[in-house]
């Protein structure tokens, strides 16, 4: 599988092991970019360039701690 | 003025909270004026709102809320399930439904459209996007978004009839772009069998002072085109109409079914070659590129302008004996 | 989709409706089998899904079991039309006294079917229509109200048929008329159906046509018939790329990227809607480009299934370039089909700036789709570009590159 193209998605580190903030991201996220592990949130590489840019995923996360980067445009930050 | 809705029509959407469901209602809820959703059907979903608008578990419900009848639903249930809804809609009083859901058999749609006549109430699709009044109201998900159908179209002249839902919206956004507005635009469906043709559509049009052209987009498949020729001739309509043909490559390919479920030669009265002549007989233009129809429309509303065509008719009226003369 | 006349003569007796003493064979031997169990004259009929066996050859005439099973393994092994046969009918040689025909087909302006009986059976209904138009009786009924003999009744008569032929014909157009729309059917036809000597009525040919989003529901039916949920049916069979553009769109349930249909041209489409796509194809032909194939995308698929799409079509040999083009969209969105197809380009090696001739989606997050297609250099149009003018376009550019 190749890289992402488009989209990246930038977790912070002590929210990306929050069991509980992770069990949202997977529920909220609608093409499945976010998968709740044992080590908390995990970024599902190959559904990446599916973000529809909702911006669901920055509404259950405390503010700032997850980044959708568009690689399209300049690295600008979703919601930003 | 419009055809079918304007902006007082009260609407239910039936299958409200299913996912393109969801997003349609806000469309028509944000469109134009506002539409008057007053209501959602999804059994079992009884309490529930959908962006505002209450969601029943039955038609009848939803018109005991409302308090009076309701005009139209628009129907976006699964096709399993769309004759029983349509049935739902029509036996608790209301008289347009808009049927959105595709891949429904013809027996089916048949026996709806069946039951409409006899409840005197019509019947847009299925396998359409609905209809839309510029800047007015819309009535399905034709256009999109708010702001996207906002591109798009604009009030004016001419009456759009489509089999393709897309390309009421091209069609519609070219005309715009040339300064044509729209007096109502319709997405008739494209399947075999619809609840309402261009012919069953023309007198509306007619009827509406607003209107001053039509424009419709044709496909190879059926006898529609056939019918709207015989139509126009037989009524001796005062709208001018330009035709887009597209499929024109399916001549060669009988058999084989491209866009649309109707969307097939079967004979050889269905072929594009065909239609197009049994149109242009008629007096109805064929456009061969959707850029030459502003073009079109415009030096046929500047030669037959409504006054003028009507002090025709009744000329010839006056004729006895003689055809009448067709431009 | 359309039945073999073995599976249309196993839903006509179904229905009730008297046939010969008839057997399906795949091989000499088991036509040698079926005569045998006639025990008298057989014909012989290729299965072919495809009108013109007669003329042909796929049609013989046996007297004996030997050269049934004789003129079974000529048949067998005769391509019809491009079509080669799935088996033989054997069929027992009725001693017919006269030829009629009945059908039923949908009208799709009254918005009823309609059922269609003559005295003049055997031949095309069309041209006796045409030429004997007093020889055709024609009556719609209603799809709400259950079906009641005296329709068929009245419609027979019509013709003039009276005494013990109208009482016999009754009940079989009745039961025709049911089985219509009791399976669905888009075609019903008995051609010829025929009055024996002793004044019975048998079904010496059938033809049925099913429609096809009627499948999920008439699935006992088809399993009855053993028609696997794999055969298509159309009216001609599904290339491996027509297939593979099937497992692109079957991959997930977000929208459609299918529909493909090959033609041998070196400009690969990737276009929609239902209606964008007839009229981009015409245009792409107008301004004398040679598409590689057809396709339809719609409904907002997602960026695996535009990317597959757009993978299938770069890899068609033959293919120079792509042109990625659709009506106005709504409900598809621009930067997803965007996405796809420029990963697919990527993915494959190759420069996007390049393979993409030209990207025409004008309407949902058009702006977002812009900016990516700005990125990799892609030519790309919004609305005031028409759907011809994009066309023309891309075969300019194709035509340039060739040169």
């Amino acid at each position: 599988m190749s890289a992402a193209l488009f989209i990246d998605v930038q977790v912070k580190e002590s929210v990306a092991r929050d069991p509980e903030i992770a069990a949202k991201l997977a529920e909220v996220c609608p093409v499945d970019i976010f998968r709740a592990g044992p080590g908390g949130v995990e970024i599902v590489q190959d559904n990446l360039d599916e973000c529809v840019l909702c911006q669901l995923c920055l509404r259950v996360a405390p503010a700032g701690s997850v980044k959708v980067i568009k690689l399209y445009d300049d690295g600008a930050v979703l919601g930003a | 003025m419009s055809i079918l809705i304007d902006e007082n029509t009260t609407f239910i959407v039936q299958g409200i909270t299913g996912r393109e469901a969801v997003n349609l209602t806000r469309e028509c809820l944000d469109y134009g004026k506002g539409a008057k959703v007053v209501g959602g059907v999804t059994p079992g979903r009884l309490g529930r709102d959908v962006h505002g608008v209450p969601v029943f578990d039955t038609v009848a419900q939803a018109v005991e809320h409302h308090g009076a009848p309701i005009v139209g639903s628009v129907i976006t249930v699964p096709p399993a399930f769309t004759k029983d809804a349509v049935f739902e809609a029509l036996e608790n009083g209301i008289k347009l439904v808009v049927i959105v859901t595709e891949r429904i058999p013809r027996g089916d749609v048949a026996q709806m459209v069946e039951l409409a006549r006899e409840r005197d109430a019509r019947i847009i699709g299925p396998n359409c996007l609905g209809i839309i009044v510029p800047d007015v109201i819309k009535m399905g998900g034709i256009g999109g978004p708010a702001r996207d159908a906002g591109k798009s179209y604009s009030p004016g002249p001419v009456g759009v009839i489509s089999r393709s839902g897309g390309m009421t919206t091209e069609m519609s956004s070219t005309l715009t772009a040339a300064g044509l507005g729209q007096s109502t635009a319709v997405s008739i469906g494209g399947d075999a069998i619809i609840g309402s043709s261009y012919a069953e559509l023309m007198p509306l049009f007619e009827a509406d002072a607003q209107t001053e052209a039509i424009v419709i987009y044709t496909e190879p498949g059926g006898r529609m085109e056939a019918e709207l020729a015989r139509w126009v001739t037989e009524n001796r309509s005062r709208l001018p109409i330009v035709a887009f043909m597209a499929g024109r490559f399916m001549d060669e390919m009988p058999g084989m079914s491209f866009g649309h479920a109707g969307t097939i030669v079967e004979g050889k009265e269905d072929t594009a070659t065909e239609k197009i002549a049994r149109l242009a007989e008629a007096g109805i233009t064929v456009a061969e590129e959707i850029s030459q129809i502003p073009e079109i429309v415009r030096a046929k509303i500047g030669r037959s302008p409504i006054g003028q065509a009507r002090a025709e008719a009744e000329q010839s009226d006056q004729d006895a004996g003689l055809e009448a003369p067709r431009s | 989709m359309r039945f073999f006349e073995y599976e249309s003569r196993a839903v006509v007796a179904k229905a009730g409706i008297p046939v010969t003493k008839h057997g399906f064979a795949r091989s000499p031997e088991e036509a040698r089998t079926v005569a045998e169990q006639i025990a008298g004259p057989v014909v012989i009929k290729s299965q072919v899904l495809t009108g013109g066996r007669m003329k042909a050859g796929g049609v013989q005439f046996a007297d004996n079991p030997d050269e049934a099973a004789r003129h079974a393994e000529h048949v067998l092994d005769l391509e019809i039309n491009g079509h080669m046969p799935r088996g033989v009918l054997v069929d027992s040689r009725a001693s017919v006294k006269h030829e009629y025909y009945a059908g039923v087909v949908w009208d799709g302006l009254r918005k009823q079917p309609v059922m269609l009986f003559s005295d003049m059976g055997g031949i095309d209904i069309e041209e006796v229509a045409e030429q004997h138009p007093d020889h055709v009786a024609r009556a719609h009924f209603s799809t709400t109200r259950p079906f009641s003999d005296w329709q068929a009744k009245q419609l027979v008569a019509s013709l003039g048929i009276t005494g013990s032929a109208l009482n016999r014909l009754t009940p079989i157009i009745a039961r025709l008329a049911q089985l219509f729309l009791r399976y669905d059917m888009t075609l019903a036809e008995i051609n010829p159906l025929g009055e024996l000597e002793d004044g019975s009525f048998v079904a010496l040919d059938a033809h049925m046509d099913m429609e096809n989003e009627a499948r999920p529901r008439q699935k006992a039916l088809l399993h009855e018939l053993g028609v696997g949920d794999e055969e298509t049916r159309q009216a001609r069979e599904a290339t491996p790329f027509e297939l593979a553009g099937e497992e692109v769109d079957a991959q997930d349930h977000r929208g459609v990227a299918g529909n493909v249909t090959e033609f041998d041209g070196n400009l690969g489409l990737v276009i929609g809607a239902g209606g964008g796509s007839l009229t981009l194809f015409d245009a792409v032909r107008a301004h004398g480009g040679q598409p590689a194939n057809y396709c339809e995308i719609g409904g907002n698929p997602s960026v695996r299934k535009a990317c597959g799409l757009a993978k299938l079509v770069l890899q068609k040999p033959g293919v120079d370039k792509i042109a990625v083009m659709m009506s106005i969209v709504s409900n598809t969105r621009v930067d997803i089909v965007a996405r796809g197809v420029i990963k697919a380009c990527v993915e494959l090696g190759y420069d996007p700036a390049e393979k993409i001739a030209i990207f025409r989606i004008p309407g949902a997050w058009e702006d977002e789709g812009f900016k990516i297609l700005e990125k990799y250099g892609v030519e790309y149009a919004d609305r005031s570009v028409s759907l011809h003018g994009a066309a023309k376009r891309a075969v300019e550019k194709i035509q340039g590159g060739a040169s």
